[in-house]
């Protein structure tokens, strides 16, 4: 029988959530790397006992760690679990990324726009995105603070950044969102290995069509009133974006405001926010098996940063936007406020296509009815920054 | 000496004791510990700069040290083992 496996990562450590097909009981294990800030972790497609975490903390930085038996134990890349290495060049390596400014392959570091609106110099803060491979357990894709792209091969031991995306020319138009200068969404086509999606908060979307050495800004179409020119190439909050792999042309995307929809790749978009109580938000997921349907959780901004009118609502579009209906059955409709953030919803592709979301306060909901029903897995954890589900055979 | 968190990445208990060849300075101390535990690397200096993580300070014989040069001598007493030369995550963040 089928198996979940949902990985969470929170503010404290990371947690994971088991179960079989019904989806009705759970075992919880965790907190791994407890105390930590997992800001996400993720499996392999191509062998799902590979998992891959990020780990930081803003006293000791960051950290890769990686699993190779499905979560049970961890080990940094390069260093064997439990060994200390031999006296001489360190051999961990896992937690080294360094922006590309070599003459050979690099782009020269340049600045980016501080919140003020003064240059700043490109500097690493931490990792927000890991993207496993489709076809190799051993490449890896980091999404990191300041916005870069970087790639491992090596089941993340080394990294070396893909620097035209950074040094394709707009960078120091780039600005940090509230939560900083984050590349946070990273979507690789299963039909095209050369087509890579990417966003960032504050420039926007990107796209490869040769494997990373070269990028464009894919943003016509958004409209954001808080950059002086509403309609500019890059500048826009982007919050997230998703894809259902069957139909890798279609995007949508959750904006600081406005949910948005692209039929091309990426070329044009359209806002498909309709009758949203709220069109901020931060989370937005495609069905596994309905590539038209869509679920958001509209939040109440722009300073508040929880549910509206204290009601948990998941909204579903049937229809790839535009008409949406609220789902509640589950979810508390009264005296809530929390947020949901961008990495922290997941759909499964079990047959009754199951749907996952963490909240700030802790909570992980799981829908094993595409929306219809929901029920908390569980309820106290730290504040969830990330969730993501493995389904098994 | 580590702070909790530095302790568990390394799966070390209590103090640590590193053989220091040429000054006891903090550079030549942190490179003989990241050459013994490689995976501390990068968690108390940056792994390009070399610089202290902001988040952090060096403390040794009651003194605080952590702008000192990292190639300044440290303490005799830390130098012989007496004292320890204590890294530790700065108050921050309630």
């Amino acid at each position: 029988m089928s198996q979940v496996r949902v990985l969470v990562g929170t503010r404290k450590g990371a947690f994971i959530l088991t179960s079989d097909g019904k989806r009705e009981q759970w075992d919880v294990s965790g907190p791994h790397f407890a105390g930590w800030e997992i800001y996400h972790l993720k499996g392999s497609p191509v062998d799902p006992n590979r998992l891959y975490a990020s780990q930081s903390s803003g006293w000791f930085g960051q950290l890769i760690q990686r699993s190779d038996d499905g979560g049970k134990t961890w080990h940094q890349p390069g260093t064997p679990p439990g060994e200390p290495s031999a006296p001489g060049p360190p051999t961990a390596a896992s937690n080294k990324f360094v922006y590309d400014a070599s003459a050979e392959t690099g782009k020269p570091l340049t600045t980016h726009q501080w919140y003020d609106g003064t240059q700043r110099p490109w500097e690493f803060k931490r990792v927000w995105h890991l993207e496993p491979s489709l076809t190799d357990p051993d490449a890896v894709y980091a999404g990191v603070e300041d916005a870069a792209l970087f790639r491992s091969t090596d089941g993340g031991e080394n990294w070396k950044e893909l620097p035209g995306l950074r040094g394709h020319g707009t960078g120091p138009e780039w600005q940090p969102g509230a939560g900083g200068m984050c590349l946070h969404t990273i979507i690789l086509d299963p039909s095209n290995p050369q087509r890579i999606y990417i966003a960032i908060s504050a420039a926007g979307a990107f796209r490869t069509d040769d494997g990373g050495k070269s990028w464009k800004p894919i943003n016509r179409g958004l409209r954001s009133q808080y950059i002086p020119d509403p309609n500019a190439e890059v500048g826009h909050c982007v919050h997230h974006v998703a894809m259902n792999p069957s139909r890798p042309g279609v995007l949508f995307m959750q904006k600081h405001w406005d949910v948005m929809r692209s039929d091309d790749a990426g070329d044009s978009w359209k806002e498909v926010s309709g009758n949203l109580p709220t069109d901020f938000g931060f989370a937005i997921d495609v069905h596994a098996h309905e590539p038209e349907t869509i679920y958001v959780v509209p939040i109440k901004s722009d300073s508040e940063h929880f549910v509206p009118d204290g009601k948990l609502r998941v909204f579903r579009s049937r229809t790839g936007g535009n008409e949406w209906e609220a789902l509640t059955k589950g979810l508390p409709q009264k005296d809530c406020y929390v947020n949901v953030f961008r990495d922290a919803m997941a759909v499964d592709s079990l047959d009754q296509c199951g749907v996952y979301f963490g909240t700030s306060g802790g909570q992980v909901y799981v829908s094993a009815d595409a929306g219809d029903n929901w029920a908390p897995i569980v309820r106290d954890l730290p504040p969830v920054l990330s969730v993501e589900v493995q389904t098994l055979p | 000496m580590l702070p909790h968190h530095l302790r568990n990445l390394a799966q070390l208990r209590g103090e640590v004791e590193l053989e220091v060849e040429g000054p006891v300075t903090q550079r030549s101390v942190l490179d003989a510990l990241e050459a013994r535990y490689p995976m501390l690397r990068g968690t108390i200096r940056d792994q390009v700069t070399r610089q202290r993580r902001p988040f952090l300070r060096f403390f040794a014989c009651e003194e605080d040290l952590s702008h000192e040069p990292p190639d300044a001598p440290l303490p005799d007493a830390v130098a012989s083992g007496a004292e320890p030369f204590i890294v530790i995550g700065a108050i921050a963040g309630g």
